[in-house]
């Protein structure tokens, strides 16, 4: 019997913990590869030459380290919920497709623009186009992930072009916005000169559209689909919710006024403050919905002993790869200046 | 889904994961060839080996990027296509790919950066030190991955509870029964094509007559490693097959062409398999009767099971395993003599001076990255029909909502993407080489340390401008 009751307890709890660790592993994605992403996507509108390889140069020593949180997002969605997995790849098969396409463009244009120069415009363009379109599919997934999957017997039922619909559309651009604001509040605290001149200018109005893409997605998915509206607007939660929208609110103020007072950091760790309160809304907003409206966590969940198993070697090992992260980042500190770097 | 769509699904794989082992393949032995130069330069104090390690690292650093863009590919492609694979196998085979990530991935990347960037911001121990992480990673990468393969051809320590596999035993799916051999095979073949390209690189300067210190460090390293590991392969692969026999014996089957389980069978070293008649077509045999069985049973009388004994709907396609099969062996021989020739010369003091034996070795480097596919194709085709051996069948893993319009659409996208990208690399890789150690070997200039592959633009960038 007792036995039984802790099989029981841990068929519940794990996969709690496991999409904890899922959700802190893909948070850690968005925050790290949007703000090298959003340099990318920024790049058409920088079109000196020396501007844009100061930009690069302020996120190359990270950019490969900040992708295996994708890796780590996408094998932490096989190991804990395979069944999630196989749905929501095959669901998104043209969007993920896409995103890895432009990210492997992105990622080898990375570094043969430098090899190529002066040839480089093309690979300046495919920096550029590979940025927005990987953070294009990826809000599209995410979007398209809100609005739910419809499953059959264990896989997705739907059709190829499902995503094609004007939400996942919105949270797609909404997606590019955000991490082009992740981009300028890193330039603006990485860089100086001209392009940190730039970024600071072009910083508040993304923080304006990022603000409405917030309020336009947090108003449409309770209208569109009632278990939100009951998650968000019902009594008690409303008081124990309140605090995520009046955070995100004195967030935004923080970036505004730190671009205003010349701070250099405090704009980068608003908008990440704000990115991370937004995705804890999408969080309250879903679960425990891991593909809404049919598969929950626990649907989803893969067995007990695999959860388990994973977790053991887990605890130690996510703190040893934090810490090397944090020895990558302290290694290479410091302001970038014009001219620096290998070119 | 249809038929038709599954093919292209294989076909979208087979093309996706060729293209990437090569990188892999080459990254492995050469991460551990750098920590090599780098310790010996750590204790002798030699300069050749610091400046050898950096050129040699200017060359991983461009293979372990089309590596790790190729191989996050992967990493979604079996819930892309395959959600089936994903739902019977997640249970069993996620935890073995989480802590490739955890353990290798993470280790590679953080480490990669100090190692290409960290001469002047670490010390030189640290430095070391970081070149050693790199290469236990890709180590700890392979053992990971080839568990998780190895169970997919010998599955053990789980049980099938509504068509699902669970976990009962983490050791024995780990440590499952073609592991051991398959690690060991594929672990060995990495560092013969490191050493095989190393040993390559240093008989094309020796030809040339250019960075002939380099080059004869080269030579030794890579020939010392080639003579020894290529006759070793020989015996673990004797062994691997075994393995085979014993739980694939439709794969091994199809490897000799034999039909027949009730007879010794003959070493066939040509055929066209004919699935009409059950039997081969134009054979041309090595004339010791029952050789084959020899190789196999180690008794020239012993039987192994044929083809016969296996229903149609279960045997693997089999003319693409028995050529395959050939060219690995075949490459495998040719390695094996290249080594004993090499040491032959070396002992009799002459191998710098024997100019046929290192015009011929200069064109040997794609001898192993060959050998590797071939024998990629060998065992998991050899799989077939089979995704998880007796568990899953490849037809029934493939998602059920992807159209053939869906696949079409995106293998051609891989197919341009991937040659427009890789055909680069390879070419400046092959600059790389032309322009030398020497040359590559320049002090990092000072500044922030920027992209991983910015080592490798500075030279080929001269190298580039060089040549017009």
């Amino acid at each position: 019997m007792v036995e039984m009751a802790s099989g029981e307890a841990m068929a519940t709890w794990l996969p709690i913990i496991w999409i904890g660790l899922l959700g802190a592993a893909v948070a850690l994605y968005v925050v790290l590869d949007g703000f090298d992403l959003g340099i990318g996507i920024l790049f058409p509108f920088s079109p000196e030459e020396q501007d844009r390889d100061v930009m690069m140069n302020s996120v190359a020593p990270f950019w490969d380290g900040n992708e295996t949180w994708l890796i780590l997002g996408g094998g932490g969605l096989f190991v804990a919920f395979p069944l999630a997995y196989g749905i929501i790849m095959s669901g998104f098969y043209l969007p993920v497709i896409i995103m890895l396409l432009a990210l492997v463009f992105r990622g080898v244009a990375f570094e043969y623009r430098w090899v190529s120069k002066p040839h480089h415009r093309w690979w300046d363009i495919a920096f550029a186009g590979g940025s927005i379109t990987a953070a294009f599919m990826q809000g599209i997934i995410l979007g398209g992930l809100l609005h739910g999957l419809p499953v059959k017997d264990g896989h997705f039922s739907g059709g190829m072009l499902d995503w094609l619909q004007p939400f996942p559309l919105f949270v797609g651009i909404a997606t590019v916005a955000g991490y082009a604001l992740l981009g300028t509040t890193w330039l603006v605290m990485r860089t100086e000169g001209e392009v940190a001149v730039q970024a600071r200018e072009q910083a508040p109005k993304l923080l304006l559209a990022v603000l409405a893409a917030m309020t336009i997605v947090s108003l449409w998915t309770p209208l569109a689909e009632p278990r939100i509206w009951d998650r968000w607007f019902t009594l008690p939660n409303l008081f124990y919710l309140a605090p995520i929208p009046i955070l995100t609110a004195i967030a935004a103020v923080t970036v505004w006024r730190g671009l205003a007072n010349h701070h250099d950091s405090t704009p980068f760790f608003g908008t990440v403050a704000m990115f991370l309160l937004g995705f804890a809304g999408l969080a309250i907003s879903t679960l425990p919905y891991l593909v809404p409206p049919t598969l929950t966590i626990w649907d989803a969940a893969a067995a007990p002993s695999s959860q388990l198993f994973m977790l053991v070697g887990t605890v130690p090992l996510l703190p040893m790869i934090l810490g090397y992260t944090a020895f990558v980042y302290w290694t290479f500190r410091g302001k970038v200046k014009p001219g620096e770097g290998y070119h | 889904m249809d038929l038709d769509a599954v093919f292209l699904a294989r076909i979208q794989f087979a093309f996706t994961v060729s293209f990437h082992i090569i990188f892999p393949s080459f990254t492995i032995g050469l991460a551990a060839f750098i920590a090599t130069l780098l310790v010996r330069w750590r204790i002798t104090g030699e300069e050749r080996f610091q400046r050898l390690a950096k050129f040699w690292t200017k060359i991983f650093a461009v293979s372990f990027a089309m590596g790790v863009v190729s191989g996050i590919v992967l990493s979604y492609q079996f819930g892309t296509n395959w959600a089936g694979f994903s739902k019977v196998t997640g249970n069993v085979l996620g935890p073995l790919i989480g802590y490739e990530v955890l353990t290798a991935f993470f280790l590679e990347a953080s480490f990669l950066g100090i190692m290409l960037f960290g001469w002047n911001r670490v010390s030189p121990n640290l430095h070391v030190l970081s070149a050693v992480l790199v290469a236990i990673g890709t180590s700890l990468s392979a053992f990971w991955i080839l568990s998780a393969n190895s169970w997919m051809h010998t599955p053990a320590g789980h049980e099938i509870r509504d068509g699902i596999a669970y976990p009962v035993d983490w050791f024995a799916i780990i440590f499952n029964p073609s592991f051991p051999y398959r690690f060991s095979h594929m672990f060995t073949a990495a560092y013969l094509t490191t050493s095989i390209v190393v040993l390559a690189v240093g008989a094309r300067y020796l030809v040339q007559k250019r960075f002939e210190e380099d080059a004869r460090t080269m030579v030794r390293m890579g020939l010392g490693m080639v003579a020894i590991l290529a006759p070793l392969q020989l015996v673990i692969g004797d062994l691997h097959g075994l393995n085979t026999k014993e739980y694939q014996p439709a794969k091994l089957a199809a490897m000799e062409a034999h039909w027949n389980s009730n007879e010794p069978a003959d070493f066939i070293l040509f055929a066209l398999p004919n699935k009409e008649r059950n039997g081969n077509d134009y054979e041309i045999k090595v004339p010791i009767p029952g050789l084959a069985s020899f190789v196999i049973t180690h008794d020239f009388k012993g039987t192994f099971k044929g083809l016969n004994d296996f229903k149609p709907e279960d045997r693997p396609p089999i003319a693409p395993v028995f050529f395959a099969f050939r060219v690995m062996v075949g490459l495998g021989m040719l390695m094996i003599l290249m080594g004993a020739v090499g040491a032959y010369l070396w002992v009799r003091g002459t191998l710098f001076q024997s100019r046929r034996y290192l015009t011929i070795v200069q064109h040997t480097w794609p001898m192993g990255f060959i050998a590797i596919l071939a024998g990629w194709w060998v065992t998991e085709t050899g799989r077939q029909p089979w995704l998880a051996t007796g568990i899953l069948r490849t037809y029934d893993a493939v998602s059920p909502a992807i159209t053939f319009n869906a696949v079409a659409t995106t293998l051609i996208l891989f197919v341009i993407v991937y040659t427009i990208v890789f055909s680069m690399g390879v070419y400046y890789i092959n600059r790389l080489i032309d322009k030398g150690p020497s040359g590559a070997a320049k002090d990092p200039p000072r500044g922030q340390p920027t992209r991983p592959l910015s080592a490798a633009e500075d030279a080929t960038r001269e190298a580039i401008i060089g040549a017009n």
